[in-house]
């Protein structure tokens, strides 16, 4: 019988002929913590006495969630994680250096064919690649560190076939936004997704990475697409590790299978507070804005920076409104000076943060006050996620926030393309 | 083990976020974070919630992030179970990870209401609705699974391991 991309991987890191639904002890090739999650990690490898981790080569730990520090009990755990770092030998992403999503393929950790465990649940945005990643808890991870292996039940695969081509203005968010809305928060639990069609395959490797950020938020383990022509030329750019690309054999078995037509589809937004609250743009059009945010491991990377740019270009924000840009990395903020992206957005009006999460998370940077409205780039709108759950998040594309800003108000980005 | 408690009742999709707000992921002390558990989705919880209770909620509990403070908040907070008709992959393999006991029983969550006192015997599944009488047989683990939980948690299984 065929096998699934997931099967495929699972099977050939765990050294078993696996299906969906069996459990298997699998090799990891990558795994990673961040300063929410790395300090119990590193407390449940003390406890589990262990000495030191299985390779330092393949382990990473990002300072992004509140960073630079905000608080002097964040300060503690980002020593304790530079100290661990140290100790261990492995890699250290520091504050400033960007979101941990955005660091594992660009520093090229990641490569087709991997397994990769991180203790985010967004990890699966790794799937874009052709990677099978996936969030855990810091106790799964500690135990990641000591041996190198986790037990994971094969999942089994929602097939998502995607055919015709996304109209001007519409983008992988709103294509996202709108299969969350249609299969819901649980849609996909305890199963990878696989986004395939001519729609994904027309999509750059970076806003293929915005659907598979997502998978997590109807539930899936993993967003996993093909490595076509495309991604092996990313890949290429970024690592100089050996790539093992799988693709879903014809009679895979799965789960279920649905088919869109993108070609009609408009700009989607998700409203408060659940992501899979999904209308039309023209439903919300007009809703009062007083912040906006572009950036996070979703929609941070340099391709959203330029759409968002051209948008904002020459224009100012609206007086009443805030306008938060964090390019997700170094790397990406170094990108966006070069080419006057920067130097756009503060002329609009923006504040320009450290590449992070903190304003996502609602840790720093940005934090709402009560009765406000944020329209974001980013994946979750859970009243609260923001670090005040008397405001209202409203998700959307870099496009639409940065048309939103202008006006004060959720606004149709297809206004401002040609 | 037979658990009996009084029951709080949640409704769908309650995220990590409501559980414990990531403003608050700056210490690992389970009454430090059971001080604000459940606090963004009903803001008297952590003052009223006793040693023993017992959290019932709809489906896709602990959807959102990977935090195992999460269920740490919870056990922290003194709730014995946690019954729901589905739980968030993450949040079910943390809570395991970590010993918080929880249970996947949708004919329970619709007929036990806020307040009632239950009965939970962990090794069987069985939830008995002590109000009505009613009892009900929650989904059994995995073998793999239940093998963790009878060791404490993922810590004393690697260890047991190693």
């Amino acid at each position: 019988m065929g096998k699934t991309i997931a099967e495929k991987i699972l099977s050939h890191k765990s050294g078993q002929d696996a299906y969906a639904n069996d459990i298997v002890v699998a090799d990891l090739d990558f795994v990673m913590g961040q300063d929410g999650t790395s300090g119990l990690a590193i407390r449940a490898f003390e406890d589990m006495q262990a000495k030191k981790v299985f390779d330092p080569s393949r382990i990473a730990m990002v300072i992004d969630h509140s960073a630079p520090s905000p608080l002097q009990g964040v300060s503690a755990l980002h020593k304790q994680m530079r100290d661990f770092a140290a100790q261990q030998g492995i890699y250290l992403y520091d504050i400033g250096d960007g979101v941990c999503h955005q660091l594992l393929p660009e520093q090229g950790h990641v490569v087709p064919g991997d397994l990769v465990i991180g203790a985010d649940s967004h990890t699966c945005t790794y799937g874009a690649i052709n990677v099978f990643s996936t969030g855990v808890g810091s106790t799964d991870l500690a135990a990641g560190l000591v041996s190198g292996k986790l037990w994971f039940k094969v999942p089994e695969t929602f097939k998502f076939v995607l055919n015709g081509k996304l109209p001007a203005g519409v983008y992988s968010k709103d294509l996202i936004l709108y299969l969350i809305g249609d299969v819901s928060a649980d849609g996909a639990t305890y199963m990878a997704a696989e986004y395939t069609g001519e729609a994904v395959d027309d999509l750059s490797v970076e806003a293929r990475f915005t659907m598979s950020n997502m998978a997590i938020e109807m539930g899936a383990k993993v967003g996993l697409m093909r490595a076509d022509q495309k991604t092996i030329d990313w890949v290429q750019a970024h690592s100089k590790r050996v790539i093992q690309a799988v693709e879903s054999d014809e009679d895979a078995r799965y789960a279920r299978i649905k088919e869109y037509d993108v070609s009609s589809l408009e700009p989607q937004v998700a409203k408060p507070h659940t992501v899979d609250n999904v209308s039309p743009i023209t439903e919300v059009v007009g809703t009062p804005i007083q912040q906006g945010l572009i950036g996070t491991c979703t929609n941070g990377r340099l391709e959203d920076l330029r759409i968002a740019a051209s948008i904002l270009k020459g224009k100012k924000i609206h007086k009443d409104n805030r306008l938060i840009i964090a390019p997700s990395s170094r790397q990406v903020f170094i990108q966006a000076i070069r080419e006057g992206l920067i130097e756009t957005f503060v002329q609009a009006g923006a504040a320009v943060v450290t590449p992070g999460c903190g304003p996502c998370v609602g840790t720093h940077n940005g934090v709402p006050s009560d009765g406000e409205n944020v329209i974001s780039t980013a994946n979750r709108n859970f009243k609260g996620r923001m670090g005040n759950p008397n405001a209202f998040i409203y998700l959307g594309s870099p496009a639409t926030v940065a048309a939103s800003v202008l006006k004060g108000e959720i606004s149709d980005p297809r206004e401002h393309i040609e | 083990m037979k658990l009996t408690g009084t029951v709080y009742k949640f409704g769908n999709d309650i995220d990590t976020d409501a559980i414990i707000p990531a403003r608050y992921l700056n210490t690992f002390d389970p009454q430090e974070l059971a001080r604000h558990c459940m606090e963004d989705a009903d803001a008297g919880f952590p003052d009223k919630v006793k040693r023993g209770d017992i959290i019932v909620a709809e489906k896709n509990f602990g959807c959102g992030s990977s935090r195992e403070h999460a269920p740490i908040a919870i056990k922290g907070a003194g709730v014995s179970c946690v019954i729901a008709k589905s739980f968030a992959r993450i949040f079910y393999r943390n809570a395991i990870n970590i010993g918080l006991p929880i249970l996947e029983c949708p004919e329970a969550v619709d007929a036990i209401q806020e307040g009632d006192s239950i009965e939970v015997d962990l090794q069987s599944g069985v939830i008995k609705n002590l109000r009505t009488g009613k009892t009900f047989q929650a989904t059994p683990f995995r073998e793999f699974m239940q093998d963790i939980i009878n060791k404490g948690g993922l810590i004393n299984y690697v260890k047991e391991k190693s």
